[in-house]
């Protein structure tokens, strides 16, 4: 075993016979092959065309389709693609979660494919969430991924390792998306290219689940591969009665080799929100109280703040209160787990009560799926992760935490739940 | 059915007016999005760098067997396999870049397009255009037989000769196990 290892090197060692050192590239072994209802219909393509009259999976249990980008269609493109899926899926005996499921992303946790240590890829450009769990995850285009479900493996050039490290805690009403904020402001979009991170610090330890997921959802915008949060024992238990197999957890070795440091300190850490159009655009909510900016839309979900530590934010601030008038609030839980748990507690009948508008589980908000697209003028606060333009619709789109959020959709205008 | 390593022929040094290396030139420059449309192969290479200044007659100066040095970023922008598909159907052998756009690389691997990376194109005692150069992709190593130099570059990866030998990725799948 060489010395002087990164996660990724240790991940990549696993999974690999070639060397493994940043700048090689070499053949990489995949625990998760995936496509989703976006590409899917590509890769089946791809892999008829080219492997027409042969097997065409390396391993069936280790491929799966997830439907979550418009779920369910609502045009025609979108229903043709999932059903080409649903043929070839039925016919080669491969796992399809259809619409009712969720993000694909969060599916594959759930459901114990993604585990501590393990390689996943997919066609989704946000599959880098894995590293919320220790693994690594990958979105790639449909002709790498129709590869990779025949293969088995995929190539891969070991990038570099960047260490960010934070110093300080989250305090509330701040939560884990104005952190991540917080990153993406100092990394700017490209301060992480073609590397993978790894977080360090207090309050990355302290970090719940929901929290990891949402840092590392993020670690696209900040240019970089994959970032990785260290898993903890809440982690380990947690894939302990779910993982289809043996997973083993990875840690940087003390002695492994970074291409930079970034420190920041939260200590100071405000609200924060990403200004239209791109993500990192960010300044503190509370600076853009005196432009008493209308909000139409509030949108709470996407694979960023999903869970139902997000709902339950919203939850608690909506109890009893209302929705302002001029604004709707949707919510969109990420997968079935989280919108039966909602369930299961009466959250969707506070939520009713406040007049906020649910969905069922999905992209939804970032794909323009199930709760629509923003028209032209339109003021939307979003807990997703980009806010191009054009990506949501014709309006224009803030990011920010599930509180800063819920905190817009009461008042009807963008305000810090600090001031509520 | 190996090839061979050892690739022999014309070098094609992507130089401006001043003989100064072009670096970053994008997707659209190789193959402008206007022929997007075209699919066959064959159809390709007569727009191959028909929007890079200076070098819009490519397709006529190029020969079989050719073997193109370039600059650094080589390849930046979109996702278009055409951009390396249309070296291909003019017979272009390797490239020898100082840098490639990061899915330019992993389509030219894909494809099966042998490529290094080396700064050569920056010294014109070098390399000049249509010197005879030969390429080892295992070692790396760069000979120029006709001004008698070496350049030792980094020998391309197993992945590479895996994928180069097989012609291209989905070929390459065919003959595991």
């Amino acid at each position: 075993m060489p010395l002087g290892q990164t996660v990724i090197e240790k991940i990549f060692s696993a999974h690999s016979k070639d060397e493994v050192k940043p700048g090689n590239i070499i053949w990489l072994d995949l625990d998760v092959r995936s496509a989703r209802d976006f590409a899917g219909a590509n890769v089946v393509f791809n892999l008829k065309k080219h492997y027409g009259d042969q097997e065409k999976f390396e391993d069936k249990e280790k491929t799966v389709f997830t439907f979550d980008c418009v779920v369910p269609a609502n045009n025609l493109g979108y229903a043709e693609n999932q059903q080409i899926i649903r043929f070839f899926a039925r016919e080669e005996g491969i796992r399809v979660f259809d619409s009712e499921w969720g993000i694909g992303s969060h599916v594959l946790i759930e459901e114990g494919y993604s585990v501590p240590g393990s390689t996943v890829v997919g066609t989704d450009s946000h599959l880098n969430i894995m590293g919320s769990v220790g693994s690594f995850g990958q979105g790639m285009g449909d002709q790498d991924i129709a590869f990779g479900m025949k293969a088995g493996k995929t190539w891969f050039e070991v990038p570099p390792t960047m260490k960010v490290i934070i110093e300080g805690e989250i305090k509330a009403p701040c939560s884990a998306k104005d952190l991540t904020l917080a990153v993406i402001k100092k990394l700017t979009s490209k301060g992480a290219l073609g590397r993978a991170i790894e977080f360090e610090g207090k309050a990355i330890d302290k970090l719940s689940f929901a929290g990891r997921i949402t840092l590392a959802s993020m670690v696209t915008e900040m240019g970089g591969i994959v970032g990785f949060i260290p898993p903890n024992q809440e982690i380990i238990d947690y894939f302990k009665t779910r993982s289809r197999s043996k997973f083993t957890p990875y840690y940087a070795d003390e002695d492994a080799k970074y291409v930079e440091e970034v420190v920041i300190d939260i200590n100071d850490l405000k609200p924060l929100i990403a200004l239209p159009f791109k993500p990192d655009n960010v300044v503190e909510v509370e600076s853009l109280e005196k432009d008493k900016i209308h909000v139409d839309s509030a949108f709470l979900g996407s694979c960023t703040n999903g869970r139902y530590e997000d709902m339950k934010i919203a939850v608690e601030m909506l109890k009893g209160k209302q929705v302002a008038e001029h604004t709707v609030m949707k919510i969109v839980p990420a997968t079935r787990t989280v919108l039966g748990d909602m369930i299961k507690n009466g959250d969707l009948q506070t939520l009713f009560d406040a007049r906020a508008l649910v969905s069922n589980p999905g992209c939804a908000g970032c794909a323009s799926g199930q709760i629509g697209m923003t028209g032209k003028g339109e003021v939307q606060v979003s807990t997703g992760n980009r806010n191009f333009k054009g990506k949501q619709g014709a309006g224009l789109t803030y990011l920010c935490s599930p509180a800063t959020a819920t905190a817009a959709a009461l008042a009807g205008k963008i305000i810090s739940p600090e001031n509520l | 059915m190996k090839k061979s390593v050892i690739l022999k022929g014309r070098a094609l040094v992507i130089r401006n007016e001043k003989t100064e290396p072009i670096d970053d030139i994008d997707t659209d420059m190789i193959f402008h999005n206007k022929y997007l449309h075209i699919t066959d192969i064959n159809e390709m290479g007569q727009y191959a760098f028909d929007n890079l200044d200076g070098w819009k007659d490519f397709a006529k100066k190029a020969k079989i067997g050719d073997i193109l040095v370039l600059g650094a970023n080589f390849g930046s922008g979109s996702s278009r396999q055409q951009a390396v598909d249309c070296f291909s159907a003019l017979g272009v052998q390797a490239l020898i870049a100082k840098s490639y756009g990061a899915i330019y690389k992993r389509n030219a691997i894909n494809a099966g397009m042998p490529i290094l990376q080396a700064d050569v194109i920056d010294e014109i005692k070098f390399i000049e255009n249509k010197d005879e150069i030969e390429v080892n992709l295992e070692t790396g190593l760069i000979k120029n037989l006709t001004k008698n130099k070496e350049h030792k570059a980094k020998g391309m990866s197993n992945v590479q000769i895996d994928i180069y030998h097989s012609g291209n990725l989905f070929e390459y799948a065919k003959n595991l196990k």
